[in-house]
């Protein structure tokens, strides 16, 4: 068990528990916050895996905007009258559970027993790309080979915008 | 990381998948199914990175010099995606919850038939 | 004084965690002179004393009022949600020093690097990562007080601060475009760099807030980040007449010293981050000392002097600048109004963000003309398409918005306090009654 081997298992563990925390909890403020503990985890993940831009993207983009919107909508519904957020006691819970980790027992076996340490397919360790994670890299690559799906997510977000605003309007008389 | 397994990303990756799949059949609150949908979504990040990082001999764009960053765009694109769905999907459940006063998915079956 | 350098610059976790420590610890300690300066000034400002009874000069003031604020009594209310209750001024104090983690202090001499955890390849994602972690206090606080009022004073904080965030990262990435990095190393680098790329000025150094359109940026930066910290004018989520305290409405004692405290440090770290992108850094004055003692071999001796400190002493000028930002929050705080929150919308989404976009594409065609024409031409163009786009928005954009929506009016109208001339009636001739 070396260092690196144990710091991943920590903070692997501990996104685990919050992603559980995540569905079971049945506050909504804290399955929220739960969520965010997530992201924020998985982009330590994403620093080990030498992905630098991407980790700290996750934290702007995810954490810091996206749960935060989460986290308005939650708080202007709780202003509501009727409890909004209060669920009933639901009696698909158990099989749902057990499908749902049989169903990650069969892809597990078969997608990841392939892989374990000693296999052939991944060499272990191995040298990232060169400049793997870095910003010049992504974005040679993003404006250069990947400058359709650019474009086309620009033109993604903006539909988003004009989208949620649309929803947002109060119906004009 | 030296020393950590491509195998222990992908089951940490398919473990939170799953997650977010029982968190979307189990809860009822449209904001709860929201936030495991963001889960998945994720999850699958994790693993695509892993893939990127592990087996850069696989990518494309190698042979004409560019580093191996497929992976990486494809997790961007993700996240773009993922921040639009999320502006729009709140957006929804906001006048739906002003129409009907509840939120409960199960009740949301107007359509069906 | 190699090992000074072998402490600080050694990899591994223990020598990080050692110099988070170093970072944490004189950050802590120079909120007592930031408060102590602040209430001063302020009142150095406002034409009167403020304190000096505490300690020589009142010094001692802050302490005294924090220990004063941390006795009060602990009022927990009634029905919060406890958790967040308890987390919301954690996430409030904690990403400002988390923040400032990411600066350079110093490049040469005995530092060689002293960044205080890690030279992070992309630290001003880390920067605009860190300020989006700041919304939470904000939104957790408002929300965990069980309070209509300050859940609104929550919400409303926490709209201002993600719109001006949108334009702190467009300005940003203007001097990320024209510097060609993230780091922040290369930054201060390229601020080190003749002036405008001209290299017969290279007796000037190239600090961002010089050129054209890093003065655009900085200006764009400057408001953001009175905005992003809940500084006058745009204090309306904290301020005592509105919604009663806004989002820190239900906190008492310690947890309340945590918003104030994290509000500082927030000042001085904003400080140091614009400090750095905009005003070089840790040097001390924009000047190439070798360059100078090049052209002007008289000067010799203080050349070697000034570059000695300058290299030396680096973390003091960048603590100097930092210095001056704080006088300069203390000072608009000392002379603007409030804004009202639409105006601070306006304001943020209306005229900061389309400024910081239109300067991006102004960044973006210099970097063509500097690598097509070189950097005097490059400048030149810059700057004659910054005047005509000036021209072309004061002329048709601004008149054209004023006329159609008069009531967003970005400016208070100050009601004339000349009386007009009023006459007054003689009064009857009063006999005097009575009294013999």
């Amino acid at each position: 068990m070396n260092p690196n081997l144990f710091a991943f298992s920590v903070v692997a563990i501990l996104s685990v528990l919050s992603a559980l925390g995540v569905v079971f909890f049945k506050n909504a403020v804290r399955s929220a916050l739960s969520l965010v503990a997530t992201f924020a985890l998985l982009s330590v993940l994403y620093l080990t895996l030498d992905a630098q831009l991407l980790a700290w993207t996750q934290l702007v983009v995810y954490a810091g905007a996206i749960m935060v919107l989460f986290l308005f909508v939650i708080m202007v519904l709780n202003l509501s009258k009727q409890p909004a957020l209060i669920e009933r006691r639901d009696p698909k819970l158990m099989l749902a559970t057990l499908l749902g980790f049989g169903f990650a027992g069969i892809i597990g076996v078969q997608v990841v027993t392939p892989l374990l340490p000693p296999s052939e397919i991944v060499k272990d360790p191995v040298l990232a790309p060169n400049g793997f994670g870095q910003p010049q890299a992504i974005g040679m690559a993003l404006f250069t080979d990947y400058g359709y799906p650019f474009e086309a997510i620009s033109v993604l977000l903006l539909v988003g915008i004009v989208g949620s605003i649309l929803l947002a309007k109060r119906r004009l008389r | 990381m030296n020393g950590v397994p491509m195998a222990a990303y992908l089951l940490l990756g398919l473990v939170l998948f799953t997650i977010g799949v029982v968190g979307v059949v189990i809860r009822r609150s449209p904001i709860v199914i929201f936030m495991c949908i963001e889960l998945m979504l994720n999850a699958v990040n994790l693993t695509t990175l892993a893939f990127a990082r592990y087996l850069p001999q696989f990518v494309a764009g190698r042979e004409r010099g560019h580093t191996a960053v497929a992976g990486e765009m494809i997790v961007i694109f993700i996240m773009a995606v993922a921040a639009a769905e999320v502006a729009v999907g709140l957006g929804i459940i906001m006048a739906i919850f002003r129409l009907r006063d509840s939120t409960d998915i199960d009740q949301m079956n107007v359509l069906r038939g | 004084m190699g090992w000074i350098h072998d402490v600080l610059a050694a990899k591994g976790v223990f020598a990080a965690l050692i110099r988070a420590v170093l970072w944490a610890v004189p950050i802590l300690l120079l909120l007592i002179p930031a408060i102590w300066f602040e209430r001063r000034l302020l009142a150095w400002m406002q034409d009167r004393r403020g304190p000096n009874r505490v300690g020589p000069f009142g010094l001692l003031q802050p302490i005294a009022d924090i220990t004063k604020l941390l006795f009060k009594e602990e009022v927990i209310p009634d029905g919060v949600d406890r958790f967040t209750y308890v987390l919301a001024p954690v996430l409030a104090l904690m990403p400002p020093i988390i923040l400032g983690a990411g600066i350079p202090f110093g490049a040469y001499g005995v530092y060689k690097l002293l960044t205080p955890v890690s030279d992070l390849s992309v630290g001003v994602l880390y920067v605009l990562g860190i300020s989006s972690i700041g919304v939470y206090g904000l939104v957790l606080a408002g929300y965990s007080g069980n309070n209509k009022y300050s859940l609104m004073g929550g919400l409303r904080a926490s709209a201002q601060l993600i719109s001006y965030e949108l334009a702190m990262g467009m300005s940003l990435a203007c001097i990320v475009l024209a510097t060609g990095s993230l780091n922040f190393t290369s930054i201060v680098r390229s601020q080190e760099q003749p002036l405008w790329g001209i290299s017969s000025l290279s007796w000037l150094q190239n600090w961002n807030v010089f050129t054209p359109f890093g003065f655009l940026a900085a200006i764009v930066f400057v408001v953001c980040m009175f905005a992003e910290t809940n500084r006058p004018p745009f204090d309306l989520p904290e301020a005592e007449n509105e919604l009663i305290a806004g989002y820190h409405t239900e906190y008492s004692s310690a947890k309340f010293v945590s918003f104030l405290m994290g509000e500082y440090f927030a000042m001085l770290v904003y400080g140091t981050v614009f400090a750095t992108v905009f005003l070089g850094g840790y040097n001390l004055l924009p000047f190439n000392w070798d360059t100078v003692e090049a052209h002007v071999p008289a000067l010799g001796g203080l050349c070697h002097f000034m570059a000695w400190i300058s290299n030396n002493l680096a973390p003091l000028w960048l603590i100097g600048k930092v210095a001056a930002t704080l006088f300069a929050y203390i000072w608009v705080r000392a002379t603007l109004p409030r804004l009202r929150y639409d105006q601070l919308m306006n304001l943020g989404w209306r005229t900061l963000l389309p400024l910081a976009v239109a300067d991006l594409v102004l960044v973006a065609i210099w970097v063509l003309a500097v690598s097509t024409y070189g950097a005097g031409w490059g400048m030149v163009i810059a700057v004659v398409l910054m005047l005509v786009g000036l021209v072309v928005y004061v002329n048709i954009v601004s008149v054209g918005r004023r006329k159609s929506d008069p009531l967003a009016s970005r400016s208070v109208t100050m009601v004339s306090i000349a009386p007009e001339r009023v006459v007054i009636p003689e009064p009857a001739e009063v006999q005097p009654s009575g009294a013999g």
